[in-house]
């Protein structure tokens, strides 16, 4: 019997993986200044005491973390109770950001599927058409679909002439409204990792478990999905992540009601009402969130890897 | 017992489609019950697509696809009682050994304890015992393609199809593959339907082979008759070697015909069912033509070339009247072999000819 090659054997050779530190250096210093070096900043600014006109002054202080966590009253010496302000803020934007990632999922991943089982040049040129829209500026995307789901624009006015509703089908200003503009601005972001991964998917294993019995839906569960799950989960974090943090849809296409936390933390740095502190242990909060999940996440990974 | 149990599968008149290209053109063969049936041919000949017409994987455009009686034509690939060895072996490569060898048991319904007694069994039967918790990733090559062997075996299906299972293995594990599949053949009793471009894979393992070229059947038969009785030029230059010979056909007889070779002999020699009178063609395989005095040939030619093939040597010698001749002679120290240049004379004997339809 010939010899059991290594489980993580590659063709690369000591050679190749030699230049790898030259070419990911560039990479690294710009991460190093740019992520890092501002991060750290906010790590520092949330430690410190708040301005009244914007800014910091130079002294340590918790209070930022104080008042994203506890009410203590308007004059700040009644005894504490939990704030949920700040909180629900948090719950909602995670709520939103997941519902627009469920929307990117079911809708991006027949796309993808078909991109990727088109023949010959089709596929790229599907890929063409889906990034076309993203060449306009989010902003004015974003007002365009404002302007096109207004009580008075121009879908209702169809809807309502053609005679199929007789009010306006209220969407501004509302969850859904805020759903429909992340899950606008984020799709290709889903349909690019999973259109790769379902591009390198072997089709033989499809007809290999018709073969041995297994329908369609079999299929897709046990063997399909399993086989591009990288590209899922690649599409999910792509998506969720800057859906959590966005703030020109919620702004522009949701209302008070759907205050979410990028807004909050965009307000706290503009013009002279804003509180850096806050801002600033606000976003440090956001990051730890989204760090966590990707943590547990990669933990998960390894142990299903074992 | 009735003939419909004798027949494992019948392919009835199978014709397969793509835009204007037709595939297959009307295929009908019939494949005994236990029986190791080879399909044989080029490729692009269609042998891969007839095989996947019974696995269920292409839909034949018209014509039917008999199973133990049943026409399956119509029926989906999970509802059909075959399983497929695939050519790169499309295991899962999520799950292990055991999990590969075991989805198909458990589709059909079985509980996971016996279903997993059924894995321990074909794994033993494929001698994969120890390999049962790798991930296919961690295996070689060879034992790759017996748990591919053991996952279509385990659900015992009526038909086993096999496509090209040994193309992607190396020469030397080829060979010993080869006699454990015809052993796993008569142990298991099952039907096995083998796709092969490699005519020697075809004739060391096959009960029957169908030699297929252009979409259609050119020959059935074992493989002693097709390489003896070859019935068209395709199958005489396909299977083995073979010197095509240009001769005028003058007589006409069951099963025998006279005709006059290259410089004017007449032989009288089998001829193949079809064969007609006039220009046609006579095959003599290398092996059975010896080389002999200028006078005493019944073709004169040329020796041009030597070529060494380690226990063989062919001698190559362009004829007379046009053409040439290959010669396989033993490379042994008691047989002279002509040098280059030298004029030679070919004799056979008429009855190891053939005269082919074209």
């Amino acid at each position: 019997m010939a010899a059991v090659p290594h489980p993580n054997a590659r063709a690369t050779s000591d050679t190749y993986i030699g230049f790898g530190v030259p070419l990911i250096l560039p990479a690294w210093v710009i991460i190093g200044f740019f992520l890092v070096v501002p991060v750290a900043m906010m790590l520092m600014y949330s430690f410190l005491t708040k301005e009244f006109r914007g800014g910091v002054i130079w002294e340590f202080s918790i209070a930022a973390y104080d008042q994203f966590f506890f009410d203590r009253g308007l004059f700040g010496d009644s005894p504490p109770t939990i704030e949920w302000t700040y909180i629900s803020i948090f719950w909602r934007s995670i709520w939103q950001a997941g519902v627009a990632t469920f929307f990117c999922l079911i809708i991006g991943f027949p796309t993808a599927w078909f991109i990727a089982t088109r023949t010959g040049r089709n596929s790229t040129i599907w890929l063409f058409l889906i990034t076309i829209p993203y060449w306009v500026n989010l902003l004015i995307r974003t007002i365009s679909m404002k302007f096109l789901i207004r009580d008075n624009g121009p879908i209702n006015e169809f809807l309502i002439s053609s005679g199929l509703i007789t009010e306006p089908f209220h969407i501004i200003n509302t969850n859904l409204a805020v759903q429909l503009g992340l899950f606008y601005s984020y799709l290709p972001f889903m349909v690019l990792p999973i259109y790769a991964a379902v591009e390198r998917y072997n089709f033989a294993l499809s007809e290999a478990a018709a073969d041995l019995y297994a329908s369609r839906t079999v299929t897709l569960t046990k063997i399909i999905l399993p086989a591009v799950k990288p590209g899922i989960v690649a599409g999910c974090i792509l998506v969720f992540v800057p859906s959590l943090g966005a703030f020109l849809a919620p702004d522009l296409l949701g209302g008070a009601k759907t205050f979410m936390i990028g807004s909050l933390i965009e307000e706290q740095f503009k013009g002279n009402a804003g509180n850096w502190p806050f801002g600033a242990a606000a976003s440090m909060i956001l990051l730890s969130l989204v760090l966590i999940v990707l943590t547990l996440y990669a933990r998960q990974q390894t142990r299903d890897q074992d | 017992m009735s003939r419909d149990n004798d027949i494992a599968v019948d392919i009835q008149n199978v014709t397969k489609m793509y835009g204007g290209f037709a595939a297959l053109k009307g295929v009908s063969l019939d494949i005994r019950d236990n029986e190791f049936f080879t399909l044989l041919g080029p490729s692009g000949c269609g042998k891969t697509t007839l095989l996947r017409a019974i696995a269920g994987f292409e839909e034949v455009s018209s014509g039917a696809i008999i199973l133990y009686g049943q026409n399956i034509a119509d029926l989906l690939p999970n509802e059909r009682p075959v399983n497929t060895v695939f050519q790169q072996y499309a295991l899962f490569p999520h799950m292990n050994v055991t999990q590969n060898v075991m989805f198909g048991l458990l589709r059909l319904g079985q509980d996971k304890a016996t279903a997993k007694n059924r894995v321990g069994e074909v794994l033993e039967l494929v001698q994969l015992s120890d390999f049962a918790d790798r991930m296919p990733g961690q295996l070689s090559g060879g034992q790759q393609q017996r748990v591919a062997l053991a996952r279509a075996l385990a659900p015992s299906p009526k038909v086993l199809l096999l496509d090209e299972p040994l193309s992607a293995l190396d020469l030397k594990l080829r060979q010993a593959v080869r006699l454990e599949l015809q052993q796993i053949q008569h142990q298991t009793g099952i039907t096995f339907i083998f796709v092969t471009h490699d005519q020697e894979e075809a004739l060391t393992m096959s009960d029957r082979i169908a030699v297929i070229e252009a979409g259609q059947v050119q020959q059935i038969g074992s493989a002693r008759e097709i390489y003896e009785a070859p019935k068209n030029k395709f199958v005489a230059d396909f299977i083995g070697e073979t010197n095509l010979l240009e001769v005028n056909v003058t007589d006409l007889d069951t099963g025998r015909g006279s005709c006059i070779l290259p410089g004017g002999v007449q032989i009288t020699c089998p001829a193949a069912e079809g064969a007609h009178s006039g220009p046609g063609h006579l095959s003599v395989r290398p092996e059975r033509i010896a080389i002999t005095a200028l006078s005493k040939g019944l073709i004169q030619g040329t020796a041009t070339r030597h070529i060494y093939l380690g226990t063989d040597l062919h001698v190559e010698v362009s004829l007379v009247n046009g053409g040439h001749v290959t010669v396989r002679m033993q490379n042994s120290t008691q047989i002279k072999i002509p040098e280059v240049g030298q004029s030679v004379g070919l004799e056979f004997e008429p009855d190891s000819a053939r005269l082919l339809v074209d």
